[in-house]
């Protein structure tokens, strides 16, 4: 194993501290936690909103606190949902009496431990409301699955949900616009090549130098199977099409794209696969109303990309293109 | 001589400890590579934080369980955490575990990891090791065997539904994404339940 680290127990520690030092005035560490709270700008009056997990997904979540997004970002060891009582510092260290609402990606351990915290939250009489993203149709949802994981989309979640609570709506309002985007949202992701958990030390799966994984999760967990690698407008095509299969996206509808990379593969790559996705889109005849492409939800080292299409009403599309300011994701 | 709950904790930790490769391992192939390292990183903590000396079995069952909660991180640390929180209410101000005390703890456990986990049996999870051995563990004292021999049919049935893990497919967290490609790998949790439970017959043994 190759990595730019200096020790496996300080990965998420030293981390946390170098996107301090580099955004001071953005993110600021809740004393003796892995919490990452919103600096400057912060009103004191407006729903809170909190997601986290584990780490190695960066610029997730962290780099999403700011204005117009998160409040608090909590971090686990790396692809370990951090634990009830770090979300419930979050939870206690933004509190401002209009209430919280806790992002949570779809993983058994993400859901029974922010639950966890929102129990602790709850016997301290503060409102907490939660909303569960699951967006990556590389799983079937069936009682035969724990239910599909929440990948990419899970940043439109934070940047419309933000939006929301940043406009002023109450706990029930932004929970319901948190609601209306997973609903019609979906993703689904690739890898050509495994990441590496740093106290692994070994990818966490193997693939032959012409396979590629197909359905992949953001945790190095293997996808729903592997074939020949093929080209970039190809893949795409297998991406898109079971998105496409969900039936959500129809000829005349506005769409959001996410092309986002897993933390391996090159900007110039991501723009490629991105130039298919506008085709094939245009080509159903529906309507882009904006493309986000770059490294948003990673997975480590992981090479490889994920699609994500959200569709857009009035609505959504106010909130989406409303203003933002995090580390990670910034428009006026 | 009494022994310490303590004692009997350290020889958990210590196998879970020696096994964490093994453990982590095992998830690389059906999960994401962590459950040796998180639960290496809980009982690690567990170890250096409980108090040695308090004989209150109940108090030091539920300080463990605050611990891993805290360490653990994942789904393990909520489904340990809250074991040992159940079998700590259980043995609340006792000294001593009857055979009766090792039913009634079973029983609480697994009913808490139901219900925070929302699992069942045959999801290919720690129940699948745990449920049969409390049937067995039951079935043994029923039928007036001395404890540790109820403790030796207890983590045989927990190797058989460690051992039936891998004929079947996971319904439940990671494991579940991939479908019928998990059958053939032995689940981790049911795995490290199973340590745990030849830990506790280790320690009883040599009482």
């Amino acid at each position: 194993m190759k990595k730019l680290i200096n020790n496996v127990d300080n990965v998420v520690d030293e981390m946390l501290n170098g996107m301090i030092a580099a955004h001071p005035d953005y993110v600021q560490r809740v004393p003796g936690t892995e919490v990452l709270a919103r600096t400057g700008n912060k009103k004191t009056d407006k729903v809170v909103l909190i997601s986290g997990g584990g780490s190695g997904h960066e610029p997730a979540h962290g780099g999403f606190v700011g204005l117009g997004m998160l409040d608090a970002a909590v971090a686990g060891a790396v692809f370990t949902s951090p634990t009830p009582d770090q979300v419930y510092e979050a939870i206690q260290a933004t509190e401002c009496g209009k209430g919280a609402l806790l992002i949570i990606k779809n993983y058994t351990g993400d859901v029974m431990n922010f639950e966890m915290a929102a129990d602790m939250a709850g016997d301290e009489d503060i409102e907490v409301a939660q909303v569960i993203v699951a967006d990556d149709v590389a799983v079937e949802n069936s009682t035969w699955t724990t239910g599909r994981r929440g990948i990419a989309g899970t940043i439109f979640v934070h940047k419309i949900a933000g939006a929301a609570a940043e406009a002023g709506k109450d706990l029930a309002e932004v929970k319901a616009v948190a609601e209306k985007v997973i609903a019609n949202v979906r993703s689904m992701g690739m890898a050509i090549d495994a990441c590496t958990v740093p106290a692994v030390g070994k990818p966490s799966f193997d693939l032959a130098e012409d396979e590629v994984e197909i359905g992949i999760g953001i945790h190095g967990e293997p996808g729903t199977h592997r074939e020949s690698i093929s080209t970039a407008d190809q893949t795409v095509d297998t991406l898109l099409d079971k998105i496409l299969a969900e039936g959500i996206y129809a000829a005349g509808d506005e769409v959001a794209v996410m092309v986002n990379g897993m933390g391996g593969t090159p900007l110039s790559e991501l723009y490629i696969c991105n130039n298919r996705v506008a085709a094939v889109l245009a080509d159903k005849g529906i309507k882009i109303a904006k493309t986000i492409v770059g490294n948003y939800m990673t997975s480590l080292d992981m090479e490889g990309f994920s699609i994500t299409l959200l569709k857009l009403d009035d609505e959504l599309k106010a909130y989406l293109n409303a203003p933002a300011d995090t580390p990670a994701f910034t428009q006026f | 001589m009494a022994a310490k709950i303590y004692e009997c904790i350290e020889v958990i930790g210590n196998k879970i400890i020696e096994n964490k490769d093994f453990l982590t391992d095992l998830d690389r192939l059906i999960g994401d590579a962590d459950h040796g390292i998180n639960m290496a990183r809980g009982y690690t903590e567990v170890l250096k934080t409980l108090d040695q000396e308090n004989t209150d079995i109940g108090a030091v069952l539920k300080d463990a369980g605050k611990v891993l909660i805290k360490t653990v991180g994942g789904a393990s640390g909520p489904l340990y955490g809250t074991a040992y929180m159940k079998a700590g209410k259980v043995m609340n101000g006792k000294t001593e575990v009857t055979a009766e005390d090792a039913k009634a703890m079973m029983d609480a456990i697994i009913g808490g990891i139901k219900l925070r986990g929302k699992a069942e049996q045959g999801e290919k999870t720690m129940l699948d090791s745990i449920i049969p051995a409390y049937e067995a563990l039951c079935a043994g004292i029923d039928s007036g065997k001395d404890l540790k021999a109820c403790l030796d049919d207890m983590c045989s049935a927990a190797e058989a539904g460690v051992e039936y893990t891998k004929t079947i497919r996971a319904t439940k967290g990671r494991a579940s994404y991939l479908g019928d490609r998990s059958i053939g790998v032995q689940d981790p949790g049911a795995t490290s339940s199973l340590y745990t439970l030849e830990a506790i017959r280790d320690f009883a043994a040599k009482l």
